[in-house]
């Protein structure tokens, strides 16, 4: 017995005790293991759900057999022949526009093919299988095609490919893609980003170098807080009556002499989305010029500096990565963001490149969006390829943000 | 032989007052800072040591709610005068600050910035040597200009900062626990390099360390928080170091420097 040891449990007494501390500490350690559980087996279910979509068995017929065409199978055509089908077979007219839009020569085999396709023996998509059903029935399905579409062929695709990347939208979904979709979603972040980075630093500048802290600034600064937070929608709303309506002489073009369009634009849609991003980037930058140490700020001033020399040499230059940073993770937000584009009136069919900020437009997660709601499941695949597409850019947008901040991780 | 001219003054402090919103941090301070000296304030912890040495270049302005009365009189102008530019008043007077703050650019960088954004005119190369040489780090970093000032060791930072001040050539050189944050080595450098910085430099260099007073310092002059309990801090006694350390005529001193205090 320690005699020090007055009121204390000792001996017997102290190790029930502990065990009894024991116990509850790893019941809590489980609850929070199954809460990591959880969490990974939601994301999981998220990816795992997307991949099941984009790859799988397909049957389809051709309406007119490729024998009508050429001799030889298809697969083993070159690019000559291809286009000597196309020549052969597709009304001059046809023709000759595809040969405007481009050189019918400089496109390449892949191209070529999903044109003999498209166009002359033409796909009809009977029923297509999710990658599970697809690994686990393969049998089955083989089966059930041969007794339901006798004529049928019967193919594992994956939906997500190269041309997947490169066409634009079509009304057969095995001749959709996204190009039109990206082109969009890069045309309306870039004008976002061009419009909020430099208002947004600009403010971030002035909060954290310049404002004094009274009630004002105090007000000011809650309400960006709170701006960051204000869903989606609210800021489509607010783009609708403002960019679209409002300033639609502006937005349309027809200020610059341009006339076949309204004010639903791609300028309109980049503008909301910079106005939905500007409290982040201002939040990120304040964070990133907060950082920056104050003794730097007076190793300036100490040698005589102005105040504008010491942002724009000292405070500027070190906060940079940080607003960097910042802007990766605003511009994956407004990639992903679709609520605002269904009300400023993103279109969900179009098939020509965006060839400017007066230009119609839609982006990723429109089409996606689109796409789901189709009733014919071959539409459900594409999606979750577009989905894929848009995951990965997204998380190389992130990954982008995380290098930054981690190369620089290292001053002061 | 005693001059019988009115000494001309680096800084004349007359009645000065260092407020932070209405708290007096710094309450009636009255000092004349002899030219090509080096002067020490020391005192206890929060008796306005820093608070004193900013207010002689302006540095408080940047704390918000700060402000001055009283008059600080360098070269014979307030310079909390209403047509005095503050900027002007730190880029007379240099500041050496607690931690090594050197830029995160290259060593060379570190000079040339100050003196290139005050309109330097002549050779920069030269100036930067001249700097380095002055702050006695020339010989350790000639081969390294283009380096990050963040690669040298702490001692050699702060000597960075100090070549980084006299670049500018100020008239005065204001130094806040310079080395407070080195070992011993690379204190005694500073303090051999503070001998020699006041052959064409007034120097005022705030320290907790009596000893450091002692040996680097002409004059001292001893802060204290008044007695009124107020928490506002004042000179209490300013005189030659020898007479602060040998026979201070106030009590407190006596008690502090023989390190009775408490």
């Amino acid at each position: 017995m320690n005699p020090n040891h007055d009121h204390y449990p000792e001996g017997e007494t102290l190790r029930q005790s502990l065990k009894k501390r024991y116990r509850s500490a790893s019941l809590w350690q489980a609850i929070f293991f199954s809460a990591l559980v959880i969490a990974m087996i939601s994301l999981a279910a998220l990816l795992y759900n997307v991949i099941d979509g984009a790859f799988g068995y397909v049957a389809f017929e051709y309406k007119n057999d490729p024998a009508e065409f050429t001799a030889k199978p298809l697969d083993d055509l070159n690019k000559q022949e291809l286009l000597d089908i196309l020549k052969a077979n597709l009304s001059s007219g046809a023709y000759t526009k595809l040969d405007n839009e481009k050189l019918m020569k400089k496109r390449s085999k892949s191209v070529l093919y999903t044109l003999v396709l498209e166009r002359l023996i033409q796909i009809d998509t009977k029923q297509n299988w999710s990658m599970t059903d697809s690994i686990l029935h393969s049998s089955g399905i083989k089966t059930e095609v041969s007794e339901k579409y006798p004529k049928a062929k019967l193919e594992f695709r994956s939906w997500l490919t190269p041309v997947f990347l490169t066409t634009p939208m079509s009304s057969k979904a095995e001749f959709a893609g996204v190009r039109t979709a990206i082109l969009g979603s890069l045309w309306m972040v870039g004008i976002a980003i061009l419009f909020a980075l430099p208002i947004g630093t600009g403010a971030a500048i002035y909060l954290q170098e310049y404002a004094i802290k009274n009630f004002l600034s105090r007000v000011i600064q809650t309400n960006i807080n709170n701006l960051a937070g204000v869903p989606s929608i609210v800021y489509g709303m607010l783009g609708l009556a403002i960019f679209v309506r409002a300033f639609e002489p502006f937005t349309s073009g027809s200020m610059f002499g341009i006339t076949d369009s309204n004010g639903r634009t791609i300028l309109s849609a980049g503008l909301t989305m910079g106005v939905l991003v500007l409290p982040l980037i201002i939040i990120n930058a304040q964070e990133a010029i907060k950082a920056v140490p104050d003794s730097l700020r007076q190793a300036a001033y100490g040698v005589g500096a102005t105040r504008w020399q010491t942002i724009w040499h000292h405070v500027l230059p070190n906060a940079l990565p940080g607003i960097l940073t910042g802007s990766i993770l605003a511009v994956s937000r407004a990639i992903g963001e679709t609520a605002p584009l269904i009300v400023v009136g993103a279109s969900t069919f179009i098939s020509l490149d965006p060839d400017g900020p007066f230009s119609k437009f839609t982006a990723l997660p429109i089409q996606i969006y689109q796409w789901t709601t189709r009733a014919q499941s071959e539409f459900h695949s594409i999606a979750a390829s577009a989905i894929i597409v848009l995951l990965v850019l997204l998380l190389t947008l992130n990954a982008t943000a995380v290098l930054i901040r981690n190369r620089v991780q290292r001053k002061y | 032989m005693q001059n019988t001219q009115i000494p001309e003054y680096a800084i004349e402090t007359k009645n000065l007052f260092v407020f932070y919103g209405s708290f007096a941090a710094v309450s009636e301070v009255n000092l004349k800072i002899e030219k090509q000296k080096v002067t020490a304030i020391i005192g206890p912890s929060g008796c306005g040591k820093s608070t004193l040495l900013r207010a002689f270049n302006r540095m408080n302005d940047f704390v918000p709610s700060s402000y001055v009365t009283g008059e600080v009189l360098m070269r014979g102008q307030n310079i909390y005068g209403s047509n005095i530019d503050p900027v002007e008043v730190r880029r007379n007077i240099g500041m050496v600050f607690q931690k090594p703050n050197p830029f995160p650019k290259s060593i060379y960088e570190n000079i040339a910035w100050g003196a290139r954004i005050n309109g330097f005119k002549g050779n920069m190369d030269e100036l930067v040597e001249q700097s380095l040489r002055g702050a006695a780090l020339w010989e350790e970093v000639k081969d390294l200009l283009k380096k990050n000032a963040y690669e040298l060791s702490g001692g050699q930072q702060q000597r960075l900062c100090i070549a980084r001040t006299i670049a500018i050539q100020p008239d005065i050189i204001l130094m806040d626990e310079p080395a407070s944050a080195l070992d011993p080595i690379s204190t005694l450098r500073i303090e051999e390099l503070m001998q020699e910085l006041k052959k064409n430099y007034t120097i005022i260099i705030v320290t907790h360390n009596m000893q450091q007073a002692a040996r680097v310092s002409d004059y001292t002059a001893m802060m204290m928080l008044e007695k009124d309990g107020s928490r506002s801090g004042t000179v209490i006694e300013f005189s030659e170091t020898k007479k602060i350390f040998t026979n201070p005529k106030d009590k407190r001193t006596e008690d502090y420097v023989t390190g009775r205090f408490g």
